[in-house]
């Protein structure tokens, strides 16, 4: 035993007896100062002899002839091998990967990205892409992505509706960092309350879409992520002028109060008094509006204890009017002397976000929403009279964690919503409150390979559609390299707010029919439909540039729809779906980097969209079958020594014949054919970055100056049996060219 | 003998309820791309009792969140060797490092600059 111990001491001094190599690690620096590295390890390659830096860097490690190669590492730097040939002092200067991560970064970033891991069929749209459309709100903010359809709701309101797959937006469920935000009453103008300098990046998920939500998205979901005071400019300045004399004005503070809470201030305000009559109807082509809308956040951060908060107050007023030329709304207001329309609204929000993630178990987090919103809006289109509040509070808690490993997530929670409507038809009062509690289950596989699956299930109970289970499926398969196969399948089920929903029905002289009605919401069933969906996606390289390709099937079947039929040129009739209403969607979609910056997405979409009407079977009116998209961008490089820079983009979208809806029954002079005509749009847009802070665009919308010249059937006689606003298909106004600025500070 | 058993049983007890069920431990592992990463999340998992297994690529650091009662490091250890990468104590053995595929050769230097 005492032997031992004698070997042991000795030991070290045969150490000392071998030949050594000695030196000194270092951190890489533009001086080439000598700022040794602790604790770096030095180790002679395929061996196990090897040492660590002493606090000053240096080191002394034992050395043999067969040893060659000796390799230098440092957990955050890049790792070196170093070929030594004799035992010399050795100096060497370790990169580190901070600087590596730089020049990464700047190579290349894409606007828009497809996930090829996730098992949902998810486009994130960013900021920069967002950018291209620089005008102005949410509503505006798809007209560079060609999954998302943007239209105009009716010929006076200027209302913008979007559709996906072949569906409008009430299917399309719309969140706002994952709060259902623009639903209900806030249906049909809700989009143009969300600035568009106040989204950082969009979420699109084509197809049922995750349970946590709820259960309200049939066609897919829409998640708008806003700035957050943390990360956002300290100031930031937006202007926007058109030709059309709209103005806009964004204002973004953003101050950090303590080191763990941050607060932004964001204002926006339009307006828009110019009066335009381009088609000569004796109608305003878009409305005369302003809006005031402000927001106001506080962010917690506390990352030691994994606590992060949002608190949200909005405000929002918005005032619109339209009509004839000569309508004055004191004077003629609810009379036959002028047709006017008036729409004003008043919108109060609060919500709360409450994070937790276990700093020790960070797979563990819990989190609660809490939304409170009071929406109320007075409004009358001509002689028809329309008043809605919508009351609505909704809480969800969610718990996520892992079953075994991290392979395996869940999500789990319980949700809650409450929402009160009071309506005022032409004199009649509609008054409902729905309250729905629902506990939600979400299992995630994840086998780091091929295989991602999402399986979900809600179980819900509402007041009015009763007690019903929503699952929903996603599954990713990877076959091969840079590709993903995806399949959908989910349910959905909402009460249609049929009013809120088809506001622009109130600007025609057509009579409003509930027919036989004996359902809980306005006398008709609750909405069910099922979607499935299959997609593929294989990315590539094309004569050493990248590119990709995207085909996606999706189908969207209602088991109850609450069909809107406007067959009758008279009559807007409600009614329970009898018999098949199906939304077929495929979509095709390429996206290619020719060259260096220049970007180009080429895009093709088939709807066979069609509905059993008590007429018959017909296909969704103005609804195109074809569609095709082209979008070309191009930035001039940045140079080290400047970052001026010039941004291009170009949008092209081309619809085919849309269908009318029947007006055969109306004297001849008030017919329509049977099919829209084809129609072309073109937006550009140009951006110049000075610097940093500063940046001016100018952009021509629809430049080729495409118009629907009789967008108003029977616009002279606004109070006759034949007034329609309805018919639109197309722009209204024409070309549009606007600019603007963008002034922030970080 | 029979008091040293129970003392010994006593004291292993203890050391069995002191074992953390969320163990976190921290290696370095080498490895050059994303392939790697899922290779060595992948071989980490499969470990039973890893919970969380996260390689970062560019510090070669593998950030492990454990069950201490059912594995230990070293057979964690043993696990990412066995897929080929090596660990900063120990290499790989040359027949586990001949599988992993050919992009991920991190030990070859023309490898690592194509990854860099």
């Amino acid at each position: 035993m005492k032997y031992l111990l004698y070997i042991i001491l000795l030991l070290p001094t045969f150490l000392f007896s071998q030949e050594k190599i000695t030196g000194i690690i270092m951190e890489a620096n533009e001086k080439n100062k000598t700022i040794g590295l602790v604790g770096a390890n030095v180790y002679w390659l395929n061996t196990t002899v090897g040492v660590v830096t002493d606090i000053d860097g240096s080191f002394e490690l034992s050395y043999k002839k067969e040893y060659k190669k000796l390799v230098v590492s440092y957990i955050g730097f890049k790792t070196d091998t170093l070929t030594i040939t004799e035992p010399k002092e050795v100096r060497h200067w370790l990169q580190s990967m901070d600087d590596l991560e730089a020049i990464t970064v700047t190579s290349r970033k894409q606007t828009t990205t497809k996930s090829y891991l996730q098992a949902t069929n998810v486009v994130t749209v960013s900021s920069d892409e967002l950018l291209k459309a620089a005008c102005c709100n949410l509503s505006e903010s798809f007209e560079t992505n060609p999954s998302i359809d943007v239209n105009f709701a009716d010929a006076v309101t200027g209302t913008r509706q979007i559709r996906m797959l072949g569906l409008t937006s009430p299917y399309i469920l719309i969140a706002t960092e994952n709060i259902p935000s623009i639903r209900g009453a806030s249906q049909a103008y809700g989009l143009s309350f969300i600035p568009g300098t106040w989204v950082e990046s969009i979420q699109i998920t084509k197809g049922a879409g995750s349970v946590v939500n709820g259960y309200e998205s049939i066609a897919g979901q829409i998640n708008a992520e806003l700035v957050k005071p943390s990360t956002d400019d300290k100031l930031f300045v937006n202007l926007y002028g058109a030709s059309s004399e709209r103005f806009e004005l964004n204002t973004h503070i953003n101050t950090k109060v303590s080191n763990k809470w941050d607060t932004g201030l964001y204002l926006h305000g339009n307006i828009h008094n110019n009066e335009h009559d381009v088609n000569s109807d004796g109608f305003l082509d878009m409305p005369k509006y302003n809006q005031i809308n402000m927001m106001n956040r506080w962010q917690y951060t506390n990352a030691e204890k994994g606590f992060v908060s949002f608190i949200n107050l909005k405000f929002l007023n918005d005032e619109k009017e339209t009509g004839a030329l000569d309508f004055d709304s004191d004077r003629d207001k609810l009379t036959t002397n002028a047709w006017g329309s008036e729409i004003d609204t008043r919108r109060y929000e609060i919500s709360a976000k409450l994070g937790y993630v276990n700093p020790e178990i960070p797979y563990q987090s819990l989190g609660i929403q809490t939304a409170f919103s009071n929406h109320k809006q007075e409004s009358y289109f001509g002689l028809n009279q329309y008043d809605i509040k919508h009351n609505s509070f909704y809480t969800n808690a969610i718990y996520n964690s892992i079953i075994s490993d991290s392979r395996h997530k869940i999500k789990t929670g319980v949700s809650y919503t409450y929402d009160n409507y009071d309506e005022f038809v032409n004199n009649t009062d509609y008054e409902r409150t729905e309250e729905s509690v629902g506990a939600f289950f979400e299992y995630n596989l994840d086998n780091l390979d091929k295989l991602n699956l999402t399986a979900g299930i809600r179980i819900d109970n509402h007041n009015l559609l009763g007690n019903f289970v929503t699952p929903r499926l996603h599954i990713r398969y990877t076959p091969w390299e840079k590709s993903a196969l995806r399949a959908s399948f989910g349910r959905g089920k909402r009460s249609a707010n049929i009013f809120a929903e088809n506001q622009q029905m109130f600007s025609t002289s057509r009579t409003i029919n509930i027919i036989n009605g004996t359902g809980k919401i306005y006398g008709l069933d609750p909405e069910i439909a099922w979607n499935y969906g299959v997609s593929y996606l294989q990315g590539f390289n094309l004569f050493g540039r990248k590119a990709d390709i995207m085909l996606d099937y999706y189908k969207t079947d209602f088991k109850n729809q609450v069909v809107v039929d406007y067959e009758n040129p008279q009559e807007v009739n409600f009614y329970n779906l009898e018999g098949d209403s199906f939304a077929n969607s495929f979509q095709t979609e390429i996206n290619y980097n020719v060259f260096e910056h220049f970007n180009l997405r080429l895009a093709y979409k088939y709807y066979d969209v069609k509905t059993d009407y008590n007429s018959g079977k017909l296909s969704k009116p103005l609804t195109p079958k074809h569609r095709l998209f082209a979008n070309a961008s191009y930035e001039t490089h940045m140079h080290a020594d400047s970052i001026k820079q010039w941004k291009f983009d170009v949008t092209y979208n081309w619809l085919s014949k849309q269908r009318f809806s029947s007006t055969i029954s109306s004297p001849v002079q008030y017919q329509l054919p049977k099919y829209t005509p084809t129609l072309g749009t073109l937006n550009v847009q140009v951006t110049r970055v000075f610097s940093p802070k500063f940046e001016i665009y100018l952009g021509g919308e629809n430049i080729t100056n495409i118009r629907q010249n009789n967008p108003i059937l029977g616009a002279d006689n606004p109070f006759g049996s034949n007034f329609d606003s309805t018919f639109v298909y197309g722009p209204i106004f024409g070309s549009l060219y606007y600019a603007g600025l963008r002034f922030k500070i970080k | 003998m029979k008091k040293l058993i129970i003392i010994i049983v006593l004291f292993v007890t203890t050391v069995a309820f002191a074992q953390n069920k969320n163990a976190k431990a921290s290696m370095e592992v080498d490895g050059v791309c994303l392939m790697c990463k899922t290779r060595i999340e992948k071989a980490s998992l499969n470990t039973k009792g890893v919970k969380s297994a996260v390689w970062n690529v560019k510090t070669h650091e593998l950030k492990l969140i454990y069950d201490e009662r059912k594995t230990d490091l070293k057979t964690i250890q043993s696990k990412i060797l066995a897929v080929g990468h090596d660990t900063k104590n120990i290499k790989a053995t040359d027949e586990a490092y001949a599988k992993v595929h050919p992009c991920c050769k991190y030990r070859d230097q023309v490898v690592q600059e194509d990854h860099k």
